[in-house]
């Protein structure tokens, strides 16, 4: 039996960013067959109609960097309510972590991530295996047939590689396979035990610190293996000037080295602790102005390929734990648009165009994947976004299953009004609901 | 306790969980309310009614003696009826959150909590959670502020003033909640506050604090009105931060040679419980310089002080949202 074709969208008088091929321009777009079919001033001919007069229409945005505890921990989120989360977001495509319980280390386990999202029918759902078996940072998993079931990628984040050796044989292993290496750079003999930034306002709150060093040393090992094995290296949510500093380099001497960066450590810092509120607590630490504004320049500068949200939900029951036991984590996939145009945008360090950018097309090549983009014949992943549209951040109207946000109750400015996938209206705004031609 | 306040100022603050938040008046106010109840101790019968009819509750999660006992028969002479709850017989080895306890305890009519925590912020925790008030007595490495508050009281009932006193504390300051809140106290009072030890017990960015340090011991102890040193604690030996007890004690025991070349009228204190022999000499510890034993006296006096008055800003808090 064939499928009856989805409807076809018009999306008319947008202000049409498509960062991959430099277009920033008013035009309509047409969606029919899940793909991009025309751009310009288009008739009104289509099943539905967007109006996008004074919206930003830009590729569905991507986030490399998800935690949605499926299998294992389905009480803080699953991949259906993670994939209704992302969508709300403007998220079109999502890389799920594999340190789930038990860790995403075989073949079977990508496949199950892959048949849950694919259920959810919400969001692409990519996901990412382990380095190592168990993610114990040992014994290498078995990359070759996680990558064959579309593995696309190889992580042991939540935590970094700590043997060196064994860094160095996962990055030859891996090379082979063409798919990124992501790395949770923190080098446990200096961040063990570790709550918060190590720094003056440790010493104040008397809580353990991980030194910002934990995480820059593991980064320039790693840097120095890729010296040596060439394999893409994507640097996960660096979060010191120090690491910023190392990137540079490593992107001069031309190594291929891509990094992320999330939304709290563009705008929150260890300050931020000083009532020991656990929404703070997170992996990495917040850290001190000083490296805000670093990660701030690096992204004025190009450095940063991509911004990743970290998304990381936990339960309301774990994070009223004491801070030295409360989990590490933000919830942020639903607010994260409008974070980044607070950190980003407001202060002038870039404009839309640029940050849409770490947001589609930049992402997807640190993933080596043909997506984030709006060329004619592209897959319609689309994000219909209000850039100026204010609303007040709740948890509480989160679809994902956590509420651990520190952004409860900001204000901010940027409303995703329609999520796209393949084609398909996949979450509209409350009050957006698209009409009939 | 009229003679004693007899001043405009209100207390108001029905938690007490630090005193780097506190300011010199408050911190003045206390020990102005601990001097009422310091005679306590020498009357015949020596019970007061300011909190008759009021649950207390020591919540202690650590091992400890002293300050329980001392917020046990603080409360008690202040007519409390006292509960005692520690880790090992209650159901917090189930599984039990903080929290949940601590909601359980609140729901049979509990109106002050003591806590004591080896997890920094519990206390803070506790007070954003709970309508009661809450009294912080110790939390992991972050505060011990009764304790700072009656050597603060110590050192004044018999100096007479902080200001301009120079105060060694010597040893494990990173980890050492008694030297944090010690720091916060002294150095409001007008203290100038020095830090002993070796670079690996000093706590991140210690140069921000406004304090001094000086890892030779030898060096200031001729500068000091007063030395408190505090207890090694060995399960720190573990972290390797120091390589060992008898290198530990050659540069930073406190020895009667050392003692020596400190000013004659110099005051010896320590938190207990003491090491013999290892941080501090017992010679030392039990010698005329010594007013261990006083702190130990003014640390019931201090604590009854903290009961009332954060009893008293309840009562007014009450009174106020219930006019």
């Amino acid at each position: 039996m064939k499928e009856t074709a989805a409807p076809s969208i018009l999306i008319r008088n947008g202000r049409l960013i498509d960062p991959a091929n430099g277009v920033d321009r008013i035009a309509d777009l047409l969606v029919a067959d899940g793909k991009v079919s025309q751009i310009g001033r288009l008739p009104a001919k289509a099943d539905i109609l967007i109006d996008a007069s004074g919206k930003i229409v830009s590729p569905g945005l991507i986030d490399l960097h998800v935690h949605f505890r499926e299998p294992g921990d389905e009480e803080e989120e699953t991949i259906a309510s993670g994939s209704a989360a992302a969508v709300a977001g403007g998220f079109t495509s999502v890389v799920c972590m594999p340190n789930t319980n038990p860790p995403i280390d075989n073949a079977t386990s990508v496949e199950y991530v892959h048949r849950m999202g694919r259920q959810a029918r919400k969001t692409f759902i990519y996901v990412m295996g382990t380095l190592t078996k168990g993610r114990a940072g040992e014994e290498l998993s078995e990359m070759g047939l996680m990558a064959q079931a579309g593995a696309i990628g190889f992580t042991d984040d939540g935590s970094g590689v700590q043997n060196a050796a064994v860094m160095l044989r996962a990055l030859k292993y891996a090379s082979m396979f063409n798919r990124v290496v992501a790395q949770h750079c923190q080098d446990d003999s200096l961040a063990r035990g570790g709550v918060m930034n190590a720094g003056y306002n440790a010493t104040l709150l008397g809580l353990p610190g991980m030194d910002p060093l934990a995480e820059e040393m593991m980064l320039w090992r790693d840097i120095q293996l890729v010296k040596k094995t060439k394999t893409r290296y994507h640097a996960q949510h660096i979060s010191t000037a120090g690491s910023v500093q190392l990137i540079r380099q490593a992107k001069q001497e031309g190594l291929p080295v891509t990094c992320e960066v999330t939304p709290h450590h563009l705008l929150l810092t260890e300050e931020h602790l000083k009532d020991y509120d656990t929404n703070y607590k997170v992996n990495p630490p917040l850290r001190t102005l000083a490296d805000v504004e670093a990660l701030r320049r690096a992204i004025q500068e190009g450095l940063v390929d991509a911004l990743a949200t970290d998304h990381a939900p936990h339960l309301k029951s774990e994070k009223e734990l004491e801070f030295l036991a409360a989990p590490f984590g933000i919830a942020s996939l639903e607010c994260a648009l409008p974070l980044y145009r607070k950190a980003l945008i407001d202060p002038g360090v870039i404009d839309w165009p640029q940050l849409l950018a770490m947001l589609t097309y930049r992402p997807a090549r640190v993933l080596n994947i043909s997506k984030g983009t709006l060329g004619l014949g592209d897959r319609a992943d689309i994000a219909v976004i209000d850039p100026d549209a204010e609303w007040t951040i709740d948890p509480n109207r989160f679809f994902s299953k956590s509420h651990n946000c520190p952004y409860a109750g900001w204000t901010v400015k940027g409303k995703v009004l329609y999520t796209i996938v393949a084609g398909e209206i996949r979450y509209c705004a409350e009050g957006y609901a698209p009409c009939p031609c | 306790m009229n003679q004693t306040t007899k001043t405009d100022f209100q207390w108001r603050r029905k938690h007490l969980l630090g005193l780097r938040d506190l300011s010199r008046k408050e911190i003045e106010f206390i020990l102005d309310t601990a001097r009422g109840f310091e005679e306590f101790s020498t009357r015949s019968i020596k019970k007061a009614p300011a909190l008759r009819g009021k649950v207390v509750v020591n919540m202690f999660f650590e091992d400890s003696t002293r300050t329980r006992n001392s917020f046990t028969l603080a409360a008690s002479r202040l007519s409390a009826d006292v509960i005692e709850f520690t880790k090992t017989s209650s159901s917090v080895n189930k599984g039990e959150t903080l929290i949940d306890t601590a909601r359980n305890l609140e729901a049979m009519g509990v109106d002050i909590v003591v806590i004591r925590h080896n997890a920094g912020g519990a206390p803070h925790l506790l007070s954003r959670s709970i309508k009661a008030c809450v009294i912080n007595a110790g939390d992991g490495f972050h505060e011990h502020p009764t304790q700072a508050l009656l050597d603060a009281y110590t050192i004044r009932q018999i100096k007479g003033s902080l200001e301009g006193l120079k105060i060694g504390i010597v040893g494990d300051i990173a980890h050492s909640r008694v030297a944090r809140s010690n720091i916060h106290a002294l150095t409001k009072l007008g203290a100038e506050v020095i830090l002993v030890g070796p670079p690996t017990l000093m706590p991140a960015q210690v140069q921000n604090l406004p304090v001094q340090v000086s890892y030779s011991l030898d060096a200031v102890i001729d500068k000091l009105d007063v030395i408190n040193m505090l207890r090694i604690q060995f399960e720190r030996l573990g972290g390797n931060l120091f390589p060992s007890v008898r290198e530990y004690s050659h540069f930073y025991g406190l020895t009667v040679e050392r003692l020596k070349k400190a000013k004659p009228d110099i005051l010896v204190m320590h938190p207990g419980p003491l090491n013999r022999g290892l941080e501090i000499e017992s010679e030392v510890a039990d010698g005329p310089n010594s007013v261990i034993l006083r702190q130990v006296s003014n640390g019931l006096a201090i604590r009854m002080a903290v009961l009332f008055l954060v009893n008293q800003a309840a009562v007014l808090e009450a009174k106020d949202s219930h006019p």
